[in-house]
């Protein structure tokens, strides 16, 4: 389980949050929603590690950590392969910087690339196949991180209708199959609403959740689904009430 | 044969047969203006004089870069590693670059003789910076999320140098290089303009003041074909180490 308590951070005296509590339950995708400039990439910087916080802590299984450095994987809408390594060599990247043995890694990945389509395609390299594959290469990458925790920064938005749904799919599949705790920032409703079990709405200046949606567990979700789409438009609301406090 | 090739070879054609007919129609005297032809045949009648000069000035060019390299990439690598040293150097960097480096070629010779070594350290001296800012710029071009998957994976800092960042930057390296080996040809020949004993730089100056007009150029022409080699070795090398990149590109359109 993750939590994050008193979580506190300043820019240049601009408060960006200031006591920012999170609890993420196991196995469960927890989405932060939120306007751009409330301050959501600065405590992803923070949980990452790129930037140090003010004050408060990061927990993961109880333990105090000062990030997710580590701890937690990562997986971005772009697939960040690297294009002068191999699709098996983009895939063993975590077990190598972590000095694991690579011959069970090597068969560990063949593993999940035959269960995710890939049988076959290891030693060709990202320019060579489609991008749905590259997908599902970055998908074995973050299994091959072997972490419980995976971090995902606006993994849908602006992207084109077919990529989103697959890489949709490969994200749920994770949660589903794989057993792994999401933690998704974005301010995309769209992708939120696509995803999330947990939904916070965060307000801007300084952050902090404004309210808590619990989402059914019936996925994948559809966007012409009438119960979203009601979903969605309360959402917008609070959102804009929102930022229209913010601006009165 | 591409028609890009087919109007570069025309192109050169017509030049060099306009020189040769202009030189011949207008009896230019060969001490102010060789036609092509009488040229080739000295830059290969006097190989034999030439070759020796050839390879001093070739050693200084390839010393010179190798000095460069070894100076400009721990350079650019601790000034990407430490922003402190970044911000201290790179004033001095700036300065250095508007000094004139050719008016530096005498006192280079007063200080390390007329020997190979006053070459090499001109050589490098001209060439070093575009190689340390090209290098650095492409460290710091390395997209932010490719940084955060490193972070989250826990690599140091050295093993992400490694894996992502110094692959991430060799195309700019290589860039930067390019430019590097075509200006070091010109950095040693005028080490050798201002005072050498070997040399085609040297050469060129001996062959001037006796009016071997016709020598000179062909010492021209010899520095022009070890430029062009140069040029082309760094192209293969880049080639070879990169060759995703185009793939990449492709890509993208």
């Amino acid at each position: 389980m993750l939590s994050v308590c008193g979580l506190t951070k300043n820019f240049a005296q601009q408060l960006v949050f200031s006591g920012f509590d999170l609890e993420v339950k196991p196995n469960l995708i927890a989405v932060l929603l939120g306007p751009s400039g409330c301050g959501k990439s600065t405590f992803f910087d923070v949980l990452t590690g790129v930037v140090r916080a003010d004050g408060g802590n990061i927990r993961w299984q109880g333990q105090e950590v000062g990030h997710l450095g580590g701890i937690a994987a990562y997986m971005h809408q772009k697939d960040l392969l690297l294009p002068w390594f191999s699709l098996v060599e983009n895939s063993l990247l975590p077990a190598r910087t972590a000095a694991e043995d690579l011959k069970a890694a090597r068969s560990r990945v063949d593993t999940l690339f035959d269960r995710l389509g890939l049988g076959g395609y290891q030693d060709h390299y990202p320019h060579q196949v489609s991008g749905g594959m590259r997908q599902r290469c970055a998908l074995v990458r973050t299994l091959m991180f072997d972490r419980d925790l995976v971090l995902l920064d606006e993994p849908l938005s602006a992207l084109d209708s077919i990529t989103r749904k697959s890489l949709q799919s490969l994200l749920l599949l994770l949660q589903s199959e794989f057993q792994r705790t999401l933690v998704m920032i974005t301010h995309d409703v769209d992708e939120a609403l696509l995803l999330a079990d947990d939904l916070y709405l965060l307000s801007v200046c300084p952050m902090r959740i404004v309210e808590r949606v619990r989402l059914g567990t019936d996925k994948p979700r559809r966007f012409d689904d009438p119960e979203l789409l009601a979903m969605k438009n309360s959402i917008m609301k609070k959102l804009e009430a929102d930022g229209d406090h913010v601006q009165g | 044969m591409s028609r890009a090739n087919f109007f570069a070879v025309v192109l050169l054609a017509l030049l060099l047969g306009l020189w040769e007919t202009g030189c011949w129609i207008f009896e230019v005297p060969v001490f102010i203006l060789p036609p092509p032809s009488s040229i080739l045949s000295t830059a290969v009648i006097k190989a034999p004089l030439i070759l020796p000069h050839a390879l001093t000035t070739g050693f200084e060019i390839v010393c010179g870069i190798g000095l460069a390299l070894t100076v400009a990439i721990p350079l650019a690598t601790g000034m990407f590693a430490w922003s402190w040293l970044e911000k201290a150097l790179s004033p001095f960097l700036v300065a250095s670059q508007a000094i004139p480096v050719f008016a530096l070629a005498p006192l280079l010779v007063v200080w390390l003789g007329y020997g190979v070594a006053s070459k090499i350290l001109m050589a490098s001296i001209i060439i070093f910076f575009p190689i340390t800012v090209s290098l650095l710029e492409g460290f710091k071009g390395c997209d932010r999320e490719f940084r955060v998957l490193f972070r989250l994976m826990g690599a140091g800092f050295w093993q992400t140098m490694r894996l992502l960042y110094w692959p991430w930057a060799l195309p700019h390296f290589f860039s930067g290089l390019r430019v590097g080996v075509t200006v070091a040809t010109i950095g040693a020949v005028i080490g050798e303009w201002v005072g050498a004993q070997r040399g085609l730089g040297y050469l060129m100056i001996q062959a001037n003041a006796r009016l071997k007009v016709d020598l000179v150029f062909a010492a021209i022409l010899w520095l022009s074909v070890m430029g062009l080699l140069l040029w082309f070795g760094v192209g293969w090398l880049e080639k070879r180490s990169t060759r995703y990149k185009e793939l990449r590109f492709q890509e993208k359109l």
